[in-house]
């Protein structure tokens, strides 16, 4: 077996599994397992900043790679080790890295079976940042499953409520999705003969078939509808996060659900541009319906996750109302709705999984997460309730965070296409204003409640994780050219090749 | 022009905004107990801010009022989208520039007397020198989302000042509404640069920029821009500006919103903030030109809101809320100005404006200091002897806000009224009739509350009143401090004087008449007109002796003209029902109850309904195949023979 490339991006997936191996193997002591994880995960975040900025945006395409194409061993089926990172996939690194580390540091209060919690922390986020540097179809359909292990034993042991039914749930919706997706997959590779991602979008140009396309299309899209996830597949979202465990609810909506959008941008739209662009009326309908209809229930729950697991269904619904200017005008696709809803899944992972951490935090001290009996936090933890308003006001889409820029670029690059679609899917950013003001306003203000009296505010070891993630919320929103040039830059060539299609489709 | 220039146009905005780092980052974790250090770094970058804003006045004065250039500089690109942030210098940003920063800092000033021993005192100043960057960053913006970043930013200082003492129930809710309300007018604005960006082509065509403010001037100067279009664009910017601007019908917002600190009133929702919807429609106001409809639309909205509000204000018995809903009225008189075309006159009177209301909270601030922290008048009274400042200043403001000759009230609302009686078609006579209401109005409220808050019998100030929050000690009112009584005195001179900027008949040698309107904001002025002016005091005089005869001299009896007209008086002081109208019937009963609670109905039972119905479906099926898992080899056999036999029977038959 042949192994080419530097090992950077193998070292940055796998770290975290030989982490989980060592606590698993060799650590016996709660406080080393803490260390282990924690100093594994500090080193894996570095590595992916290093993934990040090593990228070089001038030169563009694909980077760092490391194959090894002898991996199984079978010679008609040329399955490969492939990693590597584009563009698009740079700055979801560097998010999975970020959101590593915050769901560790997050996890530092576990005081149950806490050996077995972190090496299937550590274990999903091998998966996780593995999803987005595969460049061979079955690693990265491989990866993809690998994440449901970890995700519903941690759903299931440490969550509370029905955790053994929501686990379940998640488990049953995301492998649905999967199973088709693998028929997608086989059927691509019966077609073309190749696994290789970077070689598949030209590939697939003028390849005949097995099946019709929009049919191969459509099983690779479950998957990732289920996982964005896409009304109506999205009811396993609120159970999963009201009753998994907080550093498990910040990695399901910080990175796991981007897996779906980054899979529509980098297996849809890159290998399918005509059928892409025969979706996109029904990706906008479906976007608006996420965008409208999530925000209005997220307005009636009465639970902080629930209500921040139904606000993520609105906001991913961007995603598909960004996604749908793939149609462009008269033949010309104009990249900006692209990008904005590339930087929606990387501002939203930051800005959801401040939310969570907060929740999180906020259910630690006051031991109930149920709206109506919380008020006046404030008073008694006035550093919460700063990091909440900022993860609020960020969510809501605020100037100077980074919610913002991704919401006005979907919306610029949306609205010449769609029209005044895209203006009933903006009328969210009102409504998300009334859910947030109005969950802020009965949680954290107001007079102090007596049974609050002695709630204490975030230790410094708490607030590690929440300050890095403001960090991101504000460095994005004062500058975000330092994540929107990367997408611009990977999203260039699915925005060349469905040009071409849309014009081969003009001229005909 | 010179790059120094811009450089001192960046720092009046960088330094507030320095102050606000400074606070957050070093002052409130680390040296909590020098909490007054605050106020001091906030009032010295707001004042060399001030500073330079006066430079950059002179130049512009200079350079004629007219645009000086410097290009953007790239902040977010993204294929053919390009979005640079720069500065628009022109005389409508400089004098901009000059009323907030120069207002800014006498309310910081006044802040350190007002605010002196709250808990939250760096808090305070962090927030104030947050909303000061925020502000002039709208002022000088030179792309249109660069000013929609700081309009929303502005907003954002309005909903943390509001609920600043967020213990407060009352306080919290009024934050979260005005953010609410205007956020509903913001969506109006979004709509409009989406319409813009959708426009893009016919700008590029002529090689412009659609989100550029110069460039969209020079669209609409090149006439490339269809009327239909400019229409749309200028409808959608007006929403944000009556949401922000407190417009009728988003106006219920504003008079809730005093249920923040008294300076923050003054500063945020009377002098600057809640008159960026005027500046915006003044800055877009070559596109609001190209529409007679989006003019007209301006005009009658400002009129009736220079009516309704005054009409509420009349019966308040808060002082905060008489000058709130005079502040909606007097945004309203502006509107109306832009509405018939004269934007020299609704800046003119914004100028003005920024100072006699600012005076005004002030003032109401200071007696409330004085009584214990009521704001109601109904417990104050008397105060003339011992408060000698600030009634002076008191009176100051109410004769300029009443629109007295010669103070500088008079000279903008007269500009107005010229402008409007000038114009013609129906829409300029019926907004002329309704600021000519308003005047008479809003003379008679301001001076009803001057003589209850100062004259007469001292009524016992905050231990009287059953509804005060907080109670110092209210059995002697006393004078404020200097900190207090030296900025009012200041815009006390300031509301005397500032009129002559403008004015039709006063030529000062450097400052010919008219000098503002016309040679810096280059905008058509009205000619004087006696019958008006003289027309217009004695409205305004009229006004004031039917207060005086209420409730000075109480010849006339203020309950039996309450009685006699007791369902307008209902209807006025309950605030025309609208708040009931928006919060308890639209926003609870229609959409939370009945169309939120329906759809989250739908999303447990229908949509996660189906998922459970697909898994009883899958339960039941997998229970009765099984039955079948028999375990005996004989049926398995049987089994697949059969199976085997049905596929080559299909092969065979589909062959």
């Amino acid at each position: 077996m042949d192994f080419e490339g530097n090992g950077l991006l193998t070292a940055t997936v796998f770290l975290p599994l030989v982490g989980a191996l060592l606590i698993a193997v060799l650590v016996r002591n709660n406080r080393h397992v803490r260390l282990v994880a924690g100093a594994t995960i500090v080193i894996d975040l570095l590595l992916s900043v290093l993934v990040f900025t090593a990228y070089d945006l001038a030169k563009g395409g694909v980077q760092l790679v490391d194959r090894a194409p002898g991996w199984i061993p079978i010679d008609s089926f040329k399955v490969e080790y492939f990693l590597g990172v584009d563009g698009l996939s740079a700055p979801m690194v560097l998010l999975t890295g970020l959101l590593g580390f915050v769901a560790i540091f997050a996890s530092w209060g576990i005081k149950e079976r806490v050996r077995e919690y972190f090496v299937w922390l550590l274990i999903l986020q091998t998966a996780v940042m593995g999803v987005f540097t595969a460049l061979d179809f079955i690693l990265f359909f491989l990866l993809w499953e690998l994440e449901m292990v970890p995700m519903f034993f941690l759903i299931s042991i440490w969550g509370s409520g029905r955790r053994e039914y929501s686990a379940m749930k998640f488990l049953i919706f995301t492998f649905l999705g999967s199973a088709f997706m693998l028929v997608g997959i086989l059927i691509i590779f019966f077609s073309t003969g190749t696994f290789d991602m970077v070689e598949l979008p030209g590939a697939m140009q003028g390849a005949k078939l097995l099946a019709p396309a929009w049919l191969v299309f459509s099983l690779i899209f479950v998957a990732f509808a289920v996982k964005l996830p896409v009304w109506p597949v999205h009811t396993w979202l609120p159970d999963a996060h009201t009753d998994a465990p907080t550093a498990v609810s910040i990695m399901l909506a910080g990175v796991l659900l981007k897996m779906g959008g980054y899979g529509m941008l980098r297996v849809s739209a890159a290998m399918f541009p005509d059928v892409m662009v025969d979706a996109a009326k029904f990706l906008i309908v479906l976007g608006v319906i996420n965008v409208i209809y999530g925000a209005i229930v997220t307005l009636r729950q009465t639970d902080m996750k629930r209500l921040v697991a139904f606000s993520s269904i609105s906001h991913m619904g961007y995603v598909l109302v960004g996604i749908s200017s793939v149609v462009g005008v008269a033949g010309v696709v104009s990249p900006v709705g692209l990008t904005g809803a590339a930087m929606q899944m990387f501002t939203h992972g930051t800005i959801t999984g401040l939310m969570f951490l907060m929740v999180g935090l906020a259910y630690e001290k006051a031991h109930t997460r149920h709206i109506p009996d919380l008020g006046g936090l404030a008073t008694r933890m006035p550093i919460i309730a700063v990091g909440f308003l900022i993860a609020g006001l960020a969510s809501l889409g605020l100037p100077g965070t980074s919610g913002f820029v991704s919401e006005i670029l979907i919306f610029l690059g949306t609205f010449p296409v769609w029209g005044w679609w895209t203006g009933v899917a903006a009328f969210g950013v009102v409504i998300t204003a009334g859910y947030i003001l109005w969950m802020l306003q009965r949680t954290m203000f107001g007079p102090q409640l007596p049974r609050f009296s002695d709630v204490r505010d975030a230790t410094k070891m708490e607030m590690v994780p929440v300050v890095a993630l403001v960090a991101a919320v504000l460095v994005v929103g004062i500058y975000p050219a330092i994540i929107s040039d990367y997408f611009s830059e990977g999203l260039t060539g699915i925005v060349n090749s469905i040009q071409q299609s849309a014009q081969l489709a003009m001229a005909q | 022009m010179s790059d120094w220039l811009e450089i001192a146009a960046w720092l009046v905005f960088l330094l507030p905004l320095a102050s606000f780092v400074l606070i957050v980052a070093f002052i409130r974790p680390f040296f909590i107990q020098y909490a007054d250090v605050a106020g001091r770094i906030t009032i010295g970058a707001i004042a060399i801010a001030f500073a330079l804003a006066l430079v950059l006045f002179v130049e512009v004065v200079n350079n004629g009022g007219r645009q000086i250039g410097w290009t953007g500089h790239e902040w977010l690109a993204v294929g053919e989208f390009d979005l640079s942030l720069g500065i628009f210098m022109d005389g409508l940003t400089a004098i901009m520039l000059v009323v907030v920063t120069g207002v800014s800092l006498l309310v910081q000033v006044y802040s350190t007397g007002y605010m002196k021993d709250d808990p939250g005192y760096a808090r305070y100043f962090a927030y104030m020198s947050f909303f000061t960057a925020s502000m002039v960053g709208l002022v000088v913006a030179s792309n249109v989302i660069q000013l929609f970043v700081f309009w929303e930013l502005v907003g954002l200082s309005s909903y943390l000042l509001i609920g600043f003492w967020y213990h407060k129930p009352s306080a919290a809710a009024a934050a979260k509404k005005a953010f609410l309300v205007t956020r509903l007018g913001d969506f109006g604005f979004l709509l409009a640069i989406f319409y813009l960006y959708f426009n893009g082509a016919t700008f590029s065509a002529a090689g412009l920029n659609a989100l550029d403010i110069p460039d969209i001037h020079d669209a609409m100067n090149m006439g490339i821009i269809a009327p239909g279009v400019a229409m749309w664009i200028a409808l959608g910017l007006f929403a944000g500006a009556v949401g922000k601007s407190g417009q009728f019908p988003l106006h219920t917002w504003l008079p809730d919103a005093m249920e923040g600190p008294t300076p923050v009133s003054s500063l945020i929702h009377a002098a600057t903030m809640v008159a960026a919807g005027v500046f915006l429609v003044a800055r877009f106001f070559p596109v609001f030109e190209a529409s007679e409809i989006a003019l007209n639309t301006v005009a009658i909205i400002g009129g009736i809101t220079a009516v309704l509000a005054a009409t509420m204000g009349l019966v308040m018995n808060d002082v905060k809320r008489v000058l709130a809903y005079s502040t909606v009225s007097q945004l309203g008189y502006m509107m109306l100005a832009l509405g018939v075309g004269a934007p020299g006159g609704g800046i003119f009177h914004l100028f003005t404006h920024a100072f006699f209301k600012c005076l005004l909270f002030m003032g109401a601030g200071s007696v409330s200091h004085a009584t214990g922290g009521t704001f109601d008048m109904r417990y104050m009274g008397g105060l003339r002897p011992h408060m000698r400042w600030t009634y002076i200043t008191f009176l100051i403001g109410s004769l300029s806000l009443a629109g007295i000759f010669p103070l500088a009230g008079f000279w903008s609302k007269d500009e107005i009224l010229a402008f409007a009686f000038g114009g013609d078609g129906t829409v300029s006579l019926v907004v002329f009739l309704l600021a000519v209401i308003a005047v008479f109005m809003t003379a008679f409220y301001m001076f009803r509350a001057l003589f209850m808050v100062f004259e007469g019998e001292y009524k016992g100030g905050a231990d009287a009143d059953p509804d005060a929050e907080s109670h110092g000690p209210s059995d002697h009112p006393h004078e404020s401090p200097h900190s207090m009584i030296g900025p009012m005195g200041v815009l006390a001179v300031l509301a005397v004087v500032a009129g002559l900027l403008a004015s039709p008949i006063i030529d000062l040698g450097p400052i010919p008449k008219h000098w503002l309107v016309h040679d810096f904001l280059h905008s058509d002025g009205a000619d004087f007109n006696i019958l008006i002016a003289a027309g217009s005091t004695v409205l305004a005089l009229a006004g004031i002796l039917l207060a005086y005869l209420m409730y000075l001299s109480k010849q006339i009896s203020a309950e039996r003209v309450g009685s006699a007209f007791r369902p307008l008086y209902i209807l006025f002081s309950r605030k025309f029902y609208f708040d009931e109208l928006y919060e308890e019937v639209v926003t609870v009963r229609l959409f939370y109850r009945v169309v939120a609670r329906a759809l989250d109905w739908a999303d447990r039972s229908i949509v996660d309904g189906a998922v459970r119905l697909v898994d009883q479906f899958s339960r039941n099926v997998g229970r009765g195949i099984a039955q079948a898992q028999t375990g005996q080899v004989q049926g398995y056999g049987m089994a697949v023979s059969v199976g085997v036999l049905a596929i080559l029977g299909a092969y065979l038959l589909f062959k």
